[in-house]
């Protein structure tokens, strides 16, 4: 999808986050206050029209650092740059501005819309907020947003509870596009819908980046999805970013330990191929992003880890053309 | 509502079979039937459950009791609801064997640390006076598979094990079902909504569309060769990890209908692409349409397939 161009004439990113750290708080039982790490550090360039996969498991912090980028959450220090402007240095109306660019679109069709509000007022909702239109303009507006993605124009009176999953999550994205937005953070679109719906969804998401040029950055814990979606691939794991690549190249010859034990791990629909493959299992339990391991935080894990991985943090860094990997032993697993 | 309608199907001793559906397919009142435990209003109108040569539809209370738990145990999706959590995980497991005649209460304390060592619980003798909070989700599923197996059932049915599980613990709870499988001897019904779970652990498939099964068969020939539409749309409406050229997924249009107003003819017309005029007014019967592949369907994919062929 992306025109093969020269190192002279790389566009600049769309959107680059630059050393991004999200820390929580939380208080530790009798004596003072623990830390969160859930984002700790984070680089990562998007490019304008792309679609950037951020695969983990869950506690790894992609969707923290999702609503860091589209600043639904303060990040605690770095930097969010959107076309060259950084975003936590803006405020008030400036910050507002620059907000109706970029969406966001959640994992549970159910919990992400008011139960009270007609499907028609949710979707108006950003039209009116941004005073962009009013009245029957924006009914306007939102009947053609809605019949983008899928929906009866005609329902635009009914609420929540008439639609199913697959429906709600199309009234998620029809709130999110009705802004004409550049760039969607999409959270687990699909993994709380039923199977035979993830594909409507998909293909939507799909055809509507085709129509309107849109930037994505997909949230998603499952590989076979990402791996469909996306253009490049960002893995996550404890709140750092372990590898960054081409998705094919990241499927193919995974460089960093744990993307490797992550593609063994998901299971293939071919029952001949199945015979054949069997995971790389992980021994211990995911530690704690409050004391997270020194060095490699994939260490205590990791079937090839040596001295050096515990005593030195490996940087990000780029290990083959177009792939980045935060790995002493890049693709020895 | 007719949640399941004529659903037949057997399971041979030490068999793993796949029973494969989306949400409200019927999957889960199929499973909690073999056990009797539909919960109320539900009851069982209809068929015969056998296990052996008993009826578990006739068991008495006494019967049942020791059917559920001895014969047979169900493990679920959230290992958290069934895990009581107030009482350590050894005891449970111990409560296990106590509530049934299989072993004696010695013989029981002393299979705990055995059992949880057999599911691959790491540093099992310490664990055991571990509260259910205190293990992860992972570790958690396996204390339940502990319990399941604790009285040697001869069937397991394990109702979405690995749903809420992140996928590299997905994969270790899915090799230690194959290798108790294996192990044990114990027969396997897993339910899911997951193909490649399927593909990856079980020797057969029954494919449940609204209440009914619409394919069943082995799992080689349902994946080569799936002849219901329904089966050939769900293998293609999921990403493969493994796909080599991007292609657009096959998407199922409209929602499964509503179980207390079922369309007529084939349940599955009003989402169907290659239905025709038979399909809206006669429901197909399960037919034969490979060694011992079934499929209730008047068009079958390889016709509509063969169709194409020539078409081009």
């Amino acid at each position: 999808m992306t025109p093969a161009h020269t190192e002279a004439n790389v566009p600049p990113p769309l959107v680059r986050v630059e050393q991004v750290v999200k820390h929580f708080p939380i208080s530790a039982g009798m004596f003072g206050h623990a830390i969160v790490h859930a984002v700790d550090g984070v680089s990562l360039t998007i490019k304008a029209g792309e679609t950037l996969g951020l695969v983990g498991e869950s506690g790894c912090g992609k969707s923290t650092l999702g609503r860091v980028i589209v600043r639904l959450q303060p990040a605690t220090s770095g930097h969010v740059y959107f076309r060259d402007i950084d975003l936590t240095r803006l405020h008030g109306e400036k910050l507002r501005r620059t907000r109706q660019q970029m969406q966001m679109i959640f994992q549970d069709p159910y919990a992400s819309l008011n139960p009270r509000m007609a499907v028609g007022d949710i979707i108006a909702e950003p039209l009116r907020n941004f005073g962009i239109a009013r009245g029957r303009r924006a009914e306007a507006q939102v009947q053609e947003v809605m019949r983008v993605c899928g929906l009866n124009p005609n329902f635009i009176n009914r609420y929540p509870h008439e639609f199913s999953g697959g429906q709600r999550q199309r009234i998620g994205i029809a709130r999110a596009l009705v802004l004409n937005p550049t760039f969607i953070v999409a959270d687990e679109p699909v993994s709380a819908l039923d199977v035979s719906i993830q594909a409507q969804i998909v293909n939507l998401m799909e055809d509507l980046q085709d129509q309107f040029n849109l930037t994505f950055l997909f949230i998603a814990h499952d590989l076979s999805v990402v791996h469909h979606m996306s253009d490049r691939i960002a893995v996550m794991y404890l709140g750092k970013i372990v590898e960054v690549g081409p998705s094919d190249d990241v499927r193919d010859g995974p460089l960093h330990p744990y993307t490797k034990v992550l593609q063994s791990s998901v299971p293939i629909p071919d029952p001949d191929l199945e015979a054949g493959r069997r995971p790389i299992l992980l021994t211990g339990e995911i530690p704690s992003p409050v004391n997270p391991p020194s060095g490699c935080r994939f260490h205590t894990r990791c079937p090839i880890a040596q001295p050096i991985c515990s005593e030195k943090e490996p940087p990000l860094e780029r290990k083959l053309d177009g792939r980045l990997a935060a790995c002493h032993f890049p693709g020895k697993l | 509502m007719t949640a399941v309608d004529g659903v037949s199907f057997e399971v041979d001793r030490g068999e793993t079979v796949g029973i494969v559906g989306e949400s409200g397919s019927g999957k889960t009142m199929t499973a909690l039937s073999i056990l009797r435990l539909v919960p109320e209003p539900g009851r069982i109108t209809a068929g015969r459950i056998l296990f052996g040569e008993k009826d578990v539809v006739h068991m008495t209370d006494e019967e049942i009791r020791e059917f559920r738990g001895a014969d047979v145990a169900m493990i679920f999706q959230d290992p958290m609801t069934s895990l009581n959590p107030v009482l350590k995980v050894g005891f449970q497991v111990e409560e296990a064997m106590a509530a049934h005649n299989r072993f004696t209460r010695g013989q029981a304390h002393d299979r705990v640390i055995p059992m949880l060592q057999r599911v691959r619980i790491p540093d099992a003798p310490a664990r055991v006076r571990d509260y259910p909070h205190q293990f992860s989700g992972g570790m958690r599923q396996r204390a339940m598979i502990a319990m399941g197996l604790s009285n040697e059932p001869s069937l397991l049915i394990a109702d979405e094990p690995t749903t809420a599980l992140d996928v590299t613990v997905q994969a270790s709870i899915i090799e230690l079902l194959r290798d108790l499988n294996r192990e044990m001897g114990a027969a396997v019904i897993l339910i899911t909504h997951n193909m490649s779970v399927i593909a990856s652990l079980c020797q057969r498939v029954i494919v449940m569309y609204a209440g009914r099964i619409v394919e069943e068969g082995p799992t080689r020939a349902i994946f080569k060769n799936p002849e219901h539409p329904y089966t050939w749309s769900l293998l293609r409406s999921i990403p493969r990890v493994d796909e080599r050229t991007h292609e657009k997924l096959v998407s199922i249009s409209g929602l499964p209908p509503d179980l207390s107003n079922p369309p007529p003819g084939c349940r599955f017309h009003p989402r169907c692409r290659y239905r025709v005029d038979r399909c809206f007014t006669d429901e197909p019967d399960l037919i034969d349409v490979g060694a011992s592949q079934r499929a209730r369907c008047w068009v079958l994919m390889r016709n509509v397939l063969a169709e194409s062929k020539t078409d081009r």
